[in-house]
């Protein structure tokens, strides 16, 4: 049977695609009205420290954002092929070594917390 | 004789204009761009919670700002396409069969926005927003 590396990509690409729709246009929701000056209560230093700061907290923020993070740099992989550029190779590499950095540098920051 | 086989000509930067379903297939793609560049903006938010409370409070002060605003709603409208489209497109990813019959593909998609709705009141709930 021939091998692929598709699967490898394919898992945490559905994978954050549920999770983008599912979360986060409610933290963009969220962001939004800090942006307009209504900070939500949840959005404290208080309370974020203490979600980050819990092992499930710390679990669901590297899941969202490590995930999404993933799941864009596919699409956006696609889009830059779709709008003409055809490096992909070029664009897979640049891309994936971003989610995989941004990935790696949310895990930091929160066993920082 | 030369054999001339059918070449369909496809200009690389401008073939999604040539259907209507080939441009709501584009305008699906370039959510991408405003989820990506959000999720950046998430991880520079971890990077400030874990410097501190000053830092935390310097980055929710940064956010309030004309293009902030305008960024948060590009990236809403793109979060929620890129969620209805997907919700959509779930009863033909994954059709439910019992029996001899297939579950209506609506009620699939319809299941995703309940699910949908109910987990954005609840975050919106835990975050004190109401």
């Amino acid at each position: 049977m021939a091998k692929s590396h598709k699967p490898v990509v394919w898992f945490p690409f559905a994978a954050g695609g549920t999770v983008i729709a599912f979360f986060i246009p409610v933290i963009v929701l969220l962001t939004f009205l800090a942006a307009l000056g209504h900070v939500p209560p949840g959005l404290s230093y208080e309370r974020m420290h203490a979600f980050a700061g819990s092992g499930l907290g710390k679990l669901i923020i590297f899941g969202v954002v490590a995930l999404s993070l993933w799941s864009s740099a596919h699409r956006l992989r696609c889009t830059c092929f779709d709008f003409g550029l055809r490096a992909d190779t070029l664009a897979a590499t640049v891309l994936y070594i971003a989610a995989i950095a941004g990935s790696l540098l949310s895990a930091v920051y929160l066993l920082q917390i | 004789m030369s054999r001339r086989p059918l070449v369909r000509e496809c200009p690389p930067t401008t073939w999604y204009f040539r259907q209507p379903r080939y441009l709501r297939y584009m305008s699906r793609e370039i959510t991408s761009i405003f989820v990506g560049a959000y999720c950046v903006l998430l991880v520079v938010g971890l990077q400030r919670l874990s410097a501190g409370p000053a830092a935390w409070e310097a980055f929710l002060l940064g956010l309030r700002s004309a293009d902030s605003i305008v960024f948060h709603l590009l990236a809403l409208a793109a979060a929620s396409y890129h969620a209805a489209t997907w919700f959509n497109a779930t009863q033909k990813a994954m059709p439910v069969q019992i029996g001899e019959d297939f579950v209506p593909g609506n009620l699939i998609s319809g299941a995703h926005y309940v699910a949908w709705a109910v987990l954005s009141a609840v975050i919106l709930y835990l975050a004190g927003v109401f």
